[in-house]
């Protein structure tokens, strides 16, 4: 019972400590977009406006006033919701408000909620494939140590780390949909529209993203395993007519568990980074894609959105680690 | 003299001292693979230093367009068998530009191993900079690098490179400014592994010791700690390099990273997929080239790790969080 209630405690100091964090990187991120030099009202208004219309569009964006007074409207748009005037008509843009897009006059955060399923489709789905057959090569390569089986797999899992996600998904797309032709090239379809084309769209990212990661995961189970194997309890287990199946997959692969916990989360901000090469490859319409977009046509409150809510997902992925790190090890220390 | 003998005594503390260093030639020598690799990486720095001589030697230059070489009729596709190679372009032309392949490999090369080496600079300075003050600096300082330290972390790297890089002025030089963001925004994790090295050492008789005899902080910090650092950070800096090979690539295959007409192996992968079977040289040697550097860096970066702490090795055959968002 007391033990329940500790890590309740924890769940909950661990989220303050998240928001306290994610606070600070807002703060960073602001900064550094508004304050880098280039003369975002030109790029805004386009190259044949006028200095008097360059002016009114500054004026309009609010890019003349302190930069304070702009982070703490800012933060109250994201607590509180906002009204922005776009003109002649104002538009409410309600809490949790990210401003609106140069470009579109679009909220921010509509934006983001539309295409924040693709790259959540994306980044879930590869994540399972790449914990599968991460863990598994590693499982395979700890259990089939010192022979042909563990040799070949470290080989592959080598090339699998050396390889860039863009050129995996490159090879991949022009060998299976070019080439050999098995696959259509890869267009989203939304999984409430329909499942089944959902997933066989998805398999060439989810393969591409999941694949490099598995590599890492694969590395980590293995030496976290053979390492484990080492342990006198396990010779133990051993010593007292435990099968090699059971020391395998049930002791060696706890000593496992917590070391794939951190690195998965440890990784997930890579993830979501290759995630945005994986769209940008496939052409599947998600953050990244729009990050992309947006980013050259210096569309800095979507930029500045999209960098927090990526921001938010990873902290997210270290907070929720954390307390699984405390369920899976009783010994973690609550602090 | 007693501060030799106290530094030697020191546990864990791998650098410091000529016959560590022998020893950890020994240790690299016995080992294949990384011997292998160390030969590749050798050539390929060679290959980046010697672009210039290298074409020379063949007669072209990286920039060039060479309309004459490319059937504009079919879309810009190279003339000639395998993507236009003959003996005045040793490894064919650039559809629709014409410009020499083999000039754009080499010349890209010093791109690759350039922005990753000075990225890694900066990363090892400010993380060795921000982890020594963070573990001798007193509570407050200590508190604050560190909670930054931790917020940096939590960036995500490829995004906010991606970010910045396009909203700085192209006319700032470019391969510059990408080794700069690299390593601005990925110095976090070591300076947590400096910190973390720093305070176990100051913890250590021999560091008691030099405070007893009345040395300040900064003299402590350059005579005793930095040689007991330098075995983590060499091995986590080496593994750095093609962690940032890795993200320059995808930087200029987004566009943002190095701009034309400088070449670099990423961005001569943005175009290349849809040449793949007009020149499929277009798209294989880069990625070829990125896949063989980024190999050998890591194996060679294994190696490294396993030479400098063979104790830690197996338990260390484990990715770092920097490594796997490069690949990205």
């Amino acid at each position: 019972m007391s033990g329940l209630a500790g890590l309740t405690g924890f769940a909950l100091r661990r989220t303050v400590g998240a928001l306290v964090t994610l606070l600070a990187i807002s703060v960073i991120v602001y900064v550094v977009f508004y304050v880098t030099p280039g003369n975002v009202a030109q790029i805004t208004c386009g190259p044949r406006c006028s200095p008097a219309q360059v002016q009114q569009v500054a004026e309009q964006l609010h890019l003349n006033d302190p930069l304070y007074t702009r982070y703490l409207n800012f933060l109250q748009g994201l607590v509180a919701g906002q009204d922005y005037s776009t003109g002649t008509s104002v538009q409410h843009c309600s809490a949790p408000c990210l401003g609106l897009s140069y470009q579109s006059d679009q909220q921010v955060t509509a934006l983001i909620l539309a295409k924040l399923p693709v790259s959540l489709s994306l980044v879930f789905g590869a994540m399972v494939l790449w914990l599968i057959l991460g863990v598994g090569t590693g499982v395979l390569s700890a259990w089939r140590r010192g022979r042909l089986t563990e040799r070949l797999l470290t080989g592959v899992t080598l090339v699998g780390v050396a390889t860039p996600v863009f050129v995996i998904g490159l090879v991949l797309m022009i060998v299976v949909c070019g080439q050999l032709q098995l696959l259509p090239f890869p267009q989203y379809v939304a999984l409430t529209d329909d499942p089944e084309q959902w997933a066989w769209n998805l398999l060439l990212p989810w393969l591409s993203l999941a694949l490099i990661e598995a590599a890492a995961f694969a590395r980590l189970t293995r030496a976290a395993m053979l390492e484990t194997l080492a342990e006198d309890h396990i010779r133990t287990f051993r010593a007292y007519g435990v099968g090699e199946r059971s020391v395998i997959g049930r002791h060696a692969l706890r000593g496992a568990v917590a070391p794939v916990i951190a690195l998965n989360a440890n990784n997930f901000g890579g993830a979501v980074g290759g995630a945005v090469l994986t769209e940008t490859l496939f052409g599947l319409p998600g953050i990244g894609q729009e990050l992309v977009h947006a980013v050259n046509v210096v569309d800095l409150p979507v930029v500045v959105g999209m960098v927090l809510v990526i921001g938010f997902f990873v902290v997210l992925a270290n907070a929720v680690a954390d307390v699984l790190y405390a369920v899976a090890d009783r010994r973690v220390v609550l602090a | 003299m007693t501060e030799a003998v106290l530094a030697a005594e020191a546990p864990g503390a791998a650098a410091p001292g000529a016959s560590g260093a022998r020893q950890f030639w020994r240790r690299l020598r016995t080992q294949r693979a990384t011997l292998v690799a160390a030969v590749v990486v050798a050539l390929l720095v060679l290959v980046a230093l010697a672009a210039p001589l290298l074409t020379a030697i063949e007669g072209q230059d990286p920039t060039t367009y060479h309309p004459s070489l490319v059937d504009s009729a079919r879309g810009g596709v190279p003339i000639g068998s395998f993507g236009g190679i003959s003996g005045d372009h040793w490894l064919g032309v650039e559809p629709q530009t014409g410009r020499d392949l083999f000039a754009r490999l080499v010349y890209g090369a010093r791109v690759s191993l350039g922005v990753a080496l000075a990225a890694t600079v900066v990363q090892v300075a400010i993380g060795v900079v921000v982890g020594v003050a963070a573990a001798l600096g007193r509570r407050w300082v200590d508190q604050v690098l560190s909670r930054f330290t931790d917020v940096i972390v939590a960036m995500p790297l490829m995004i906010m490179a991606l970010a910045l890089l396009a909203i700085v002025p192209s006319s700032f030089p470019r391969p510059v400014l990408v080794a700069l963001v690299i390593g601005l925004i990925a110095w976090g994790n070591i300076a947590k592994i400096v910190r973390a090295q720093a305070l176990t050492l100051k913890g250590l008789d021999y560091v008691a010791a030099a405070r007893l005899s009345g040395w300040g902080t900064w003299r402590i910090a350059r005579r005793e700690l930095l040689p007991g650092i330098a075995a983590p950070v060499i091995t986590y800096a080496a593994l750095l390099v093609p962690a940032n090979i890795a993200i320059e690539a995808a930087l200029s295959f987004l566009g943002v990273g190095v701009k034309p007409p400088t070449p670099s192996w990423g961005q001569m992968l943005t175009a290349a997929d849809v040449w793949y079977q007009a020149a499929p040289q277009y798209l294989l040697l880069p990625a070829g080239a990125l896949f063989v550097t980024v190999l050998a860096l890591t194996v060679l970066g294994d190696g490294v790790r396993t030479a400098l702490d063979p104790r830690a090795a197996s338990r260390l055959r484990v990715g770092t969080g920097r490594k796997r968002e490069a690949r990205a």
